[in-house]
């Protein structure tokens, strides 16, 4: 078997501070092919970092180290801040949570869509907006012309989200880091939002990073599910075998939802254990 | 469900109007629902449906509405007294934001008995954290201090100062961890049946609103497009074609779904 597309082993984020050091993210490893593979978790469980981590976006003073973080035969770890920004957007994109924080609020949608494309294709201006409207097309934008012209605050927050998906989706990235991106949007428009993503993955060969609070969404839309649970990955398997999941984290996030199929007088609540936190932690990683 | 004694809320012909002119938006059209004493209602829809919207005409948030609403058989105007809210509190989605990030939990669940005369406010609050689960170590405690799961038992600490009999609820748990979640799911549930409270729960999520609800509208585009009770809808027996829809997509992504979508207007 060929090597995955972004294989990482040891990664640790580390944050210090006047007392004490937080680990955000300790020692995990796992690897992402053109597969699509769910990092789960709660808040303060380590996926974001994760995420983040990859894309070198981690900054002092958090501390980031790994003994291997390799993505299509290069050493992420031994690259220059200039290096990685070609990387950075190009070759492996990073959809975030809130549109509001990461659209600049003084230039049209458009131009910054024909921006991301253009800085990394060197497209022309016109071809630029060409694939620019084809692409807010794709992510069920009713009418691309006017949401073009227009500035990030006269936008809903859904459609936010589909315009940060269009700009991150348009320069044809080989991995997509997707941190939330659909838990602002209605179940439908996610859905078809997903399935853009789904084609891109299945036809184009892309690989996919999707973290995601939402355990259903995962096990019925990824190919794998890590589960991250404080900085570490406590179990790993098949999406399709999450509902399976052995360890008592996933099991108690599991019976801790509602379901619309399946009534209950009480939802069972999770009871943490203190040696979930001892355990070694699972390696992710498929070679 | 024709009005009766056993009627805690009533809305007939509810329309509601933001702005004038061509920039006017209709975000409630026609919309009448009874909610029973002791029941939990549920509002469900997608975004912009007007969920919320009816929610704040009930609470007095939206002003320029037109039709009906009655509390107990007690027709509302435009302006809320203060009777109204000793009978009806609303909780919000963000506890990130809908608690004041300066005031301790003392002052935050105090002013409503401050504003309402209760006399012994103290002793008030200390009960009502007991009843949310939360110890009398969280008193002074800032918004900060404070987890999302125990901001949110704050803010509904704070609605049920007054011991109103119909709490709204807008989204309570969607910012929440679903671990977090069940815990103030569950907490809301006690507390009906505790307290004897009637809810109108609105939510985007159908897990849980068939969890919680007993009967429940679904809206879109500011209409109720169909009513039906929380077993019609575990039964997947809507016969409405948006509804339909909607329940489908909560069960999971699905390729060949994702194509047959449609949209509603």
């Amino acid at each position: 078997m060929t090597a995955p597309l972004l294989e990482v082993d040891g990664l640790s984020v580390r944050f210090p501070s006047r007392n004490r050091v937080v680990e955000a993210v300790r020692n995990i490893s796992f690897s992402v092919g053109r597969e699509k593979v769910g990092i789960v978790g709660e808040s303060g469980s380590g996926k974001t970092m994760t995420g983040r981590s990859v894309l070198g976006l981690i900054r002092p003073p958090g501390i980031v180290t790994a003994r291997k973080m390799m993505f299509d035969g290069i050493d992420l770890l031994a690259l220059s801040e200039k290096q990685m920004r070609d990387i950075r957007g190009n070759r492996i994109s990073m959809v975030m949570q809130d549109p509001k924080f990461s659209l600049n609020p003084v230039m049209t949608v458009g131009k910054q869509i024909d921006e991301a494309y253009r800085v990394h294709s060197g497209a022309s201006a016109r071809d630029a907006k060409l694939r620019t409207l084809e692409m807010l097309e794709a992510v069920r934008i009713r009418d691309p012309e006017r949401v073009y012209n227009a500035y990030p605050h006269e936008v809903s927050g859904g459609m936010g989200q589909r315009i940060m998906i269009a700009m991150m989706l348009v320069p044809e990235p080989d991995l997509l880091i997707a941190d939330e991106p659909t838990s602002a949007l209605d179940v439908t428009v996610q859905m078809q939002v997903l399935a853009i993503v789904d084609d891109l993955v299945s036809q184009r060969g892309m690989g996919l990073m999707f973290i995601s609070h939402d355990l259903n969404l995962v096990a019925s839309f990824c190919d794998r599910v890590v589960i991250m649970y404080g900085g570490q990955i406590v179990e790993t398997c098949k999406a399709a075998d999450l509902h399976n999941a052995q360890h008592p984290y996933t099991r108690g996030l599991l019976a801790s939802l509602p379901r619309v199929d399946r009534p209950v007088d009480q939802l069972s609540t999770l009871v943490r254990e203190e040696s979930w936190k001892l355990e070694p932690g699972v390696d992710a990683r498929i070679l | 469900m024709p009005e009766s004694s056993e009627t805690a809320l009533l809305i007939e012909h509810l329309d509601v109007r933001f702005g004038k002119g061509d920039g006017a938006v209709h975000a409630v059209r026609d919309v009448s629902v009874t909610v029973k004493r002791g029941e939990t209602f549920g509002l469900v829809g997608e975004s912009g449906s007007g969920k919320s919207t009816v929610l704040r005409a009930i609470s007095g948030l939206a002003k320029d509405w037109t039709g009906r609403i009655a509390v107990d058989g007690t027709d509302l105007g435009k302006a809320r007294d203060k009777a109204f809210y000793e009978k009806v509190q609303m909780v919000f989605q963000d506890p990130y934001g809908s608690l004041h990030p300066r005031h301790t939990v003392d002052r935050t669940l105090g002013e409503p008995g401050r504003i309402h005369g209760i006399t012994d406010v103290g002793a008030r609050i200390e009960s009502i954290l007991r009843d949310v689960g939360l110890g009398p170590e969280f008193r002074f405690r800032f918004p900060h201090q404070l987890s999302g799961g125990q901001r949110q038992r704050v803010a509904i600490a704070r609605a049920l100062m007054l011991e109103p009999k119909i709490l709204l609820l807008d989204e309570p748990t969607s910012a929440l961890d679903v671990s977090v979640q069940a815990e103030i799911l569950n907490l809301l549930q006690r507390l009906k049946r505790e307290f004897g409270l009637t809810y109108i729960l609105v939510s985007h999520d159908l897990a849980v609103i068939a969890h919680m609800c007993d009967r429940l509208a679904v809206m879109n585009s500011g209409r109720v497009v169909e009513e039906l009770t929380a077993d019609q809808l575990r039964r997947a027996e809507p016969t409405d074609r948006y509804t339909k829809q909607l329940l489908t997509a909560s069960l999971g992504y699905n390729r060949a779904t994702a194509d047959s979508l449609l949209t509603f207007d």
